[in-house]
């Protein structure tokens, strides 16, 4: 077990972070804020860095809670609404003193209000006569929502009450996938927000609320009273700046290019391409790199706690049915509800120590099984062999049985090394980096250019492993047992 | 006092079957003791409680007089099963020489003694670098018995040693087992359920029914004088084989 917090504490060093760090929230426009308020920082001499795209609001709100990020942009109505857990209108005011606390402070409003809207093609709406939320109660439309919406206590389950709606087809759908839906015809209707770039580039119409049911969503930043006092200054220079129009342009700008650091530039006034701009090899290779510390730590725990689990498995017994049906049951968990377990935890959070600690309980299954199987399966003759010859326990196990067993052994290995590759883009997702980065946010923008420059280094990767683990067998598999 | 090793009252259970009733035994030092019978008769049973592969419920097991020290006694012993008992992962020369390796023992004197083997047991030096995969069944048999002789034991265990034998390489091995004892005046415990096998290498044959044992002595003793019903039927049943 010290071995194991000695390695978590290196996998935390190694990614030890600079003093002020922004959060963004998994879509366009929180990426974009995000760059702006990183900018600002830096300009104002403050080092800062942008974790992009951490997840949806309780995500990101508990890393601000924990300490792992320093800021990120809210909107005043899920303040009240998911944060605050508030039913009834709040005031300004009343929000900043409830958040006062718990020691988080709040900007002034940006400038803009991006409330929820539900949105249709321009030319179904219009086929249809539907103008208002409350003309959707005579028509059966197929309905296409964010997870997130679906949840929100003002999503859509109140919405739907007021409205009196009830449409037999409502589905969930990826935010950005759901815009393609629309597009194709495959839902008629979805949430959006009202500075979507989208709505302007689809030709959507915006439903008119009728009956004033979305509450204000007006942009701030959330930011630890712990920070800086300079960096509170800088964040606060930035309130009123940004108006609805100017907010759709930079995330058209955001979409067109895929770059949030070119789009935030155009809020400096520049046109100039960004100077923080990485080349793409540059940035594959980071997000490679960080991959491969993700992956290979957690697997070096797996084999490091696997391989003596897998022995104590073997001898059968209760401990030994304990051990390989807990294994069991940590794979049967999805890897994203494991993610979002730990990261409530206290140790844990908005890290790449819970990325690397949920990839290595994924690691553990195969290694423990193949242990313990490996070695149930040396057969009689073979242990009674090694017994009466009057080898010690250790011995027999050292010199006789692991070795026999290696095979399996190896194959435990180089599954899990194959499973967490795969699994590792999935760290993206707590802001902990590595190859899911691009995938997430091509997933984002539906753009699939930007989903291969993640999508394919993981494949080589996950190909590559395998290869080199075919050629680790014939290095430790004793030739005897190849033949 | 002859005996090597003395059983007192040794029994074992499974569960409600009894594998081996109380039993007395002596095995004489420097001669061969065959156990035989049927299948289930107890005689394996019995070879593996005075190995320590299973552990007794009653009575114990007396080595030179004393009560033995099991992993000491394992050192002083020789164990050769029917198959599968070489380590697949170790080359010929490598199961040999685990144990002196183990207990480090000189490379060079480990090294003649190994060749002093391979004469013994008529194995081919050349054959020393082969994996037990890559070795005939009758060449694996003499690996394993050249590691049971490598650090010259007192007592020789063999449990159904050349039973998965063809019938020619079977009498070859037979035959230079019987020179090899001879020549060690080597102690010897060999449990089989081929009379002709008992015959042929055994001093004393212990024959076994129903977890105890019927009687013991020579093959004539036996053939001559049966303890009883039992013992006439189990050599008529093999005599076609002995007296063909």
């Amino acid at each position: 077990m010290k071995a194991f917090a000695l390695l978590l504490l290196l996998a935390s060093s190694a990614f030890a972070q600079p003093p002020v760090r922004v959060g963004s929230k998994k879509f366009t426009e929180s990426y974009v804020l995000g760059e702006i308020a990183k900018r600002t920082l830096i300009e104002a001499n403050i080092p800062a860095e942008h974790r992009q795209g951490m997840g949806g609001t309780i995500i990101v709100w508990q890393a601000l809670r924990g300490g792992q990020i320093d800021a990120y942009p809210e909107y005043t109505g899920t303040i009240a609404q998911e944060i605050l857990k508030r039913s009834d209108s709040l005031g300004f005011e009343e929000m900043a003193n409830e958040l006062e606390k718990v020691g988080i402070g709040m900007t002034e409003p940006l400038g803009f209000n991006n409330t929820y809207a539900l949105v249709m093609r321009r030319d179904r709406a219009q086929s249809l006569g539907i103008r208002t939320i409350s003309d959707l109660r005579y028509h059966d439309l197929k309905i296409g929502l964010t997870h997130e919406f679906l949840d929100r206590q003002d999503g859509w389950q109140p919405l739907a009450r007021t409205y009196r709606l009830h449409p037999r087809n409502v589905i969930g759908i990826d935010h950005a996938l759901g815009y393609a839906a629309l597009k194709s015809g495959e839902i008629d209707v979805k949430d959006a927000y009202s500075t979507d770039a989208k709505i302007s580039e689809l030709d959507l119409v915006v439903l008119n609320d009728d009956e004033n049911f979305f509450p204000r969503y007006d942009a701030v930043f959330l930011f630890r009273f712990e920070m800086p006092a300079q960096a509170i200054a800088a964040l606060h220079k930035l309130e009123g700046t940004i108006d609805e129009q100017k907010m759709i342009r930079l995330n058209a700008e955001a979409e067109r290019t895929k770059d949030y650091a070119r789009a935030a530039s155009l809020y400096f006034g520049d046109n100039a391409r960004s100077t923080t701009t990485e080349s793409l090899t540059h940035k594959i290779t980071r997000w490679t790199i960080r991959h491969l510390q993700l992956a290979g730590v957690s697997l070096l725990l797996a084999i490091i706690v696997g391989i003596p689990l897998g022995i104590f498995a073997s001898r059968g017994g209760a401990v030994g049915q304990l051990i390989l049906g807990f294994a069991g049951i940590v794979q049967t968990i999805p890897s994203l509800a494991l993610l979002a377990l730990l990261v409530p935890l206290p140790y844990f959070g908005i890290s790449a120590r819970t990325a690397i600690t949920a990839l290595f309980l994924y690691g553990l299954l195969p290694i423990v099984r193949n242990t313990a199987t490996g070695l149930q399966d040396i057969a009689q003759p073979i242990r009674d062999s090694a017994t009466a010859l009057g080898l010690e326990p250790g011995a027999r196990l050292r010199k006789i049985y692991l070795p026999i067993a290696s095979r399996s052994i190896l194959g435990g290995i180089k599954t899990s090394a194959v499973i967490n590759i795969g699994t590792a883009t999935l760290a993206a997702l707590i802001g902990a980096g590595g190859l899911g980065e691009p995938i997430l946010s091509g997933l984002n923008l539906n753009d699939h250019a930007t989903i291969l420059q993640g999508a394919i280094p993981a494949a080589i990767l996950a190909l590559l492993v395998q290869w080199s683990f075919d050629l680790l067998d014939r290095i430790l598999i004793p030739k005897g047992l190849r033949l | 006092m002859s005996a090597l090793v003395e059983l007192v009252d040794l029994s074992k259970r499974y569960g409600e079957a009894a594998a081996l009733q109380p039993t007395n035994l002596e095995i004489a030092r420097g001669k061969t003791t065959v156990l035989i019978g049927p299948s289930g008769c107890g005689k394996s049973t019995l070879l593996r409680l005075i190995i320590g592969l299973t552990t007794p419920d009653g009575g114990e097991i007396l080595f030179n007089g004393d009560k033995i020290d099991i992993d000491a006694f394992r050192r002083r012993t020789g164990y050769v099963i029917q198959e599968g008992g070489l380590f697949p992962h170790l080359t010929a020369r490598g199961n040999v020489l685990l144990m002196s390796r183990h207990l480090g023992k000189p490379e060079q004197e480990s090294a003649a003694r190994l060749r002093d083997l391979c004469q013994l047991t008529r194995f081919p030096d050349a054959l020393l670098g082969r994996y037990p995969l890559e070795l005939s069944g009758g060449q694996r048999q003499r690996v394993s018995l050249m590691r049971a002789l490598m650090l010259s034991p007192e007592l020789l265990l063999f449990d159904e040693p050349l039973g998965a034998l063809d019938p020619l390489v079977r009498a070859g091995l037979q035959r230079d087992l019987k020179e090899i004892f001879a020549r060690l005046h080597q102690t010897v415990l060999l449990v089989t359920h081929d009379l002709a096998e008992a015959a042929y290498l055994g001093d004393n044959i212990v024959l076994m029914n129903e977890g105890r044992i019927v009687q013991q002595g020579s093959i004539v003793d036996l053939r001559e004088n049966p303890a009883n019903e039992f013992v006439s039927e189990f050599i008529n049943a093999q005599r076609a084989v002995l007296f063909a």
